[in-house]
């Protein structure tokens, strides 16, 4: 245990606080909390009851509020109406800095450590142990505590170690151990497996059972139904701002979970219709760049779902940025329905047909700060204007809102910008953008990352709309179950190289692993 | 919850109050202000500002800036001027070869963001000296003095009541109004300043869109050039000093953020409207110039404010 010498004044007193608290008690209740925005009535009557040393999962479409929810709870947002109680008192969180000091912490989706300094000075930033009464830093004794929590949860980084030198998962561990120093009762995890590999999640579920163990409770939000299953001691679930339910464990099984989520039955998360693939519509040849990926030969038909499989880094996204003219090739042939193409920046892929949706959405798929109108009109333009420049806002309207429709974006208006939107929605809206001109080949690159089960499943079904209507898909992605599922032929890559192919009867899950780990 | 494209026309409707407001106390405290002739001479003063602050709204969207308005002032003035001093009667040579030269920095500018990645600020900041240098090397440091006729008549003239230099302003933001909101052209301009990565994988020509809205400012820049000079009868060498400084207050006033991706013409209409009110009034109680200077910084500082104030929400 950590002795009361190595623990500042705050620490402390959450420390006494919570010991006078019987470990299974309640430590957080939210009842009936209510959260308007304008326009929307973003939560009405949900409630939320942690335990002390649980996990407790929360999940919920995107647009659901979770998010919201948690904001309320990490003082960033207030609420409405309702009442929060947290270890037995009634509290109203202000600020982050109260959540902070009640014991309250968050791990966000997207880390924001200072890369430059190291893994130390985050941990104790904005607390750092000062020689009384000077501004000058007790580096010596910083270092150790920080080693000695280092220790404690079993991880083997160096505390002197640049952040920006960390892999994903051990800035997350390191976020984790940062928010117990502050005496955290209660961590919220934002979807923090997302950006893990399998064995790091591992890893992460060991520091959560630590954390148990330490009488720590967590809140972990996500949408890796498997995930939940193995570390949620309950699971509450959150529709439309309203209040689900909550399961205990014994009570947790998928299709329950799915039901409550999305408020109907889901027959199947991935319903592929059989459909027979067509003539090749682009053949790549020897693609090569330097470093990144060679010889690369991809062939994708009419009416195909080309799945490409493998694990993160090995150089999938690179390969169909290049394809794509985002990034530029050294080497190699780009065939369209027989074709000799050259393609050196989006522009000419565009035209020719070929559509690219980003893996990273907000960082090359959306102008976040223009309106859902404009981004999908965005790679249209030509299209929707009279002379070559004078737009044609008639038909841009009406042209957005069908696309808009037929993609089912949930918004309030078109005109709203496109920040306001749920992950979900937003990548309906890239989609609705790369979709209007009717491409030839849509390449996918992580298609349903960070999206609820229901969005997810529409985007499934979409895809099978598309190529049965003659589309050719590239589809990325690091979720096996849905590659196996959607695609008619999957190419696995690994290190830059194309490691294997299957058909869609041959893939199993083990093989295709088996293939992408082939040194 | 709708937020930048809402809390712009919030904006847009604060500054019209603070203009009206702004009009109101000047017009109570002197009974000068509000009479034909002055808000004409308003207009007049502001002309020149207003025409560049509406070329610099294009390059702040596209998330630049464009310090060298000022130097490309004077390089037109003296470009103009000493065509029109040789040869009064070929006004209309003279204000094409101008805005032509003023142009050809402009694109010199867009070069150097597009070709180099030189940041906008830089880019512009030497060609800020370059300009100037070459205004002073072309016309040797002297001005020419203009008697022309014929050239007077778009700085001093008059169509019908409307003062020319006015008329030509109306023009400018007519036109770049249209540009802006009305073309392909201009949605790109939005989408290249509000996420250039997007704005490229979408299929835009980034690298043009910088060339052009800097070539259009360099364009817009030679125009106010040649009104100035006709409006002082002499092509100056060393006029225009700080222009640039007005012309970006007047943006950023009127809500369009440094940043980019977001902005819009009668925000700048309103943000030089509201200098130039001030600056009249101010003159019309006869405050020093140098007050006036510290006025116009508060303003600008209170404008931002205002801005954060109105972006923070929830």
């Amino acid at each position: 245990m950590v002795s009361i010498r190595d623990i500042d004044i705050i620490t402390l007193c959450n420390y006494l606080k919570w010991e006078a608290l019987a470990v299974e008690g309640t430590i957080l209740e939210m009842k009936d909390i209510q959260k308007i925005f304008p326009g929307v009535q973003a939560l009405s009557g949900v409630h939320l009851e942690v335990k002390g040393g649980e996990v407790h999962a929360l999940m919920g479409e995107n647009g659901a509020g979770k998010s919201t929810l948690m904001k309320i709870l990490m003082g960033l947002y207030h609420q409405d109406g309702g009442h929060i109680r947290f270890c037995g008192r009634e509290v109203s969180i202000n600020s982050p800095s109260i959540a902070l000091r009640l014991g309250i912490s968050m791990i966000h989706q997207e880390l924001s450590p200072v890369p430059e300094m190291t893994v130390c000075e985050n941990i104790f930033l904005g607390r750092e142990t000062l020689i009384a009464g000077t501004p000058f830093i007790r580096k010596k004794e910083q270092k150790e505590n920080t080693r000695k929590l280092l220790e404690e949860f079993h991880l083997d980084i160096d505390e002197e170690a640049k952040m920006s030198s960390l892999s994903v998962a051990q800035m997350q561990m390191v976020e984790i151990i940062k928010a117990t120093s502050y005496g955290s009762k209660l961590i919220i995890m934002d979807e923090p497996s997302s950006a893990l590999a399998d064995a790091e999640v591992d890893d992460l579920f060991e520091t959560i059972k630590n954390l148990k163990r330490r009488g720590v409770s967590v809140i972990y939000i996500s949408h890796r139904l498997e995930e939940v299953f193995e570390i949620a001691d309950r699971v509450t679930v959150l529709r439309d701002g309203q209040y689900i339910g909550t399961l205990e464990k014994e009570e947790i099984s998928k299709d329950r979970l799915i039901t409550m989520m999305v408020g109907r039955e889901l027959s199947t998360i991935y319903p592929k219709i059989s459909i027979e693939i067509g003539p090749p519509v682009l053949e790549a040849k020897g693609l090569e760049r330097k470093g990144v990926f060679s010889g690369i030969d991809i062939t994708v038909h009419r009416c195909e779902i080309l799945g490409i499989a493998g694990l993160i880094g090995s150089g999938r996204s690179e390969i169909v940025r290049a394809i794509f003219g985002l990034d530029p090739l050294d080497s190699g042939e780009l065939y369209l329905e027989g074709e000799r193409i050259s393609i050196r920046t989006p522009r000419d892929a565009i035209r020719r047909g070929i559509v690219m949706v980003n893996e990273d959405r907000r960082g090359y798929g959306l102008v976040l700060c223009r309106s859902i109108r404009e981004n999908i009109a965005l790679q249209n333009m030509e299209h929707l204007t009279r002379i070559g420049f004078l737009i044609r806002r008639k038909v841009e309207k009406e042209r957005c809102a069908s696309m808009a429709k037929r993609l089912s974006v949930k918004a309030a208006s078109l005109a709203s910008s496109a920040e306001s939107l749920s992950g979900g929605n937003q990548q309906k809206v890239v989609l609705a953008k790369n979709l209007m001109t009717r491409p030839r080949v849509l390449i996918l690159d992580e298609p349903t990352r960070g999206i609820d089960v229901g969005a997810k499943a529409e985007i499934h079904r979409l895809m099978s709309e598309f190529a049965s209507e003659g589309m050719a898909i590239i589809m990325i992605s690091s979720e096996l179950p849905e590659i196996m599922g959607m695609s008619d032929r999957i190419i696995v890559v690994g290190e830059g190289r194309i490691r294997g192919e299957f058909l869609r009867d041959q893939a199993t899950q083990e093989e295709i692993l088996k293939c992408a780990l082939a040194g | 919850m709708t937020k930048s494209v809402n809390t712009e026309l919030i904006r847009k409707y604060g500054l019209l109050l603070v203009l009206v407001v702004m009009v109101g106390i000047m017009s109570s405290v002197s009974k000068y202000f509000f009479t034909v002739t002055n808000i004409f001479d308003i207009l007049r003063q502001v002309s020149i500002n207003g025409i560049l602050a509406i070329g610099m709204t294009f390059v702040i969207i596209t998330g630049g800036i464009d310090l060298s308005v000022g130097s490309l002032v004077a390089v037109s003035g003296v470009i103009c001027g000493s065509i029109v001093f040789n040869n009064p009667n070929s006004v209309f040579f003279g204000i094409i070869a101008s805005v032509l030269v003023s142009g050809v920095f402009g694109f010199l500018n867009g070069f150097l963001v597009k070709q180099f990645r030189v940041p906008g600020f830089i880019a512009t900041l030497a060609m800020m000296t370059i300009a100037r240098g070459f205004a002073l090397v072309y016309s040797d440091g002297r001005p020419y003095v203009l008697t022309s006729k014929s050239f007077k008549v778009i700085g001093q003239g008059y169509l019908g009541f409307i003062p020319v230099p006015v008329c030509i302003l109306i023009l400018v933001i007519v036109l770049m109004a249209a540009i802006l909101y009305q073309t392909k052209f201009g949605r790109y301009v939005y989408a290249v300043g509000g996420n250039s990565n997007a704005a490229k994988a979408s299929g835009i020509n980034v690298g043009f869109i910088f060339l052009a809205v800097y070539t259009l400012n360099g364009l817009i820049a030679g125009l106010a050039g040649v009104v100035l000079a006709s409006r002082i009868s002499s092509g100056q060498p060393a006029i225009g000093v700080s222009y640039e400084l007005d012309a970006i207050a007047a943006v950023v006033i009127g809500g369009t953020s440094l940043t980019g991706g977001v902005g819009r013409i009668a925000g700048t209409v309103l943000g030089f409207l509201i200098i130039g009110v001030i600056n009249n009034g101010l003159n019309l109680l006869n405050v020093s110039s140098y007050y006036q200077q510290i006025v116009k910084g508060v303003i600008i500082v209170g404008a931002v404010i205002l801005d954060q104030a109105s972006k923070k929400r929830a």
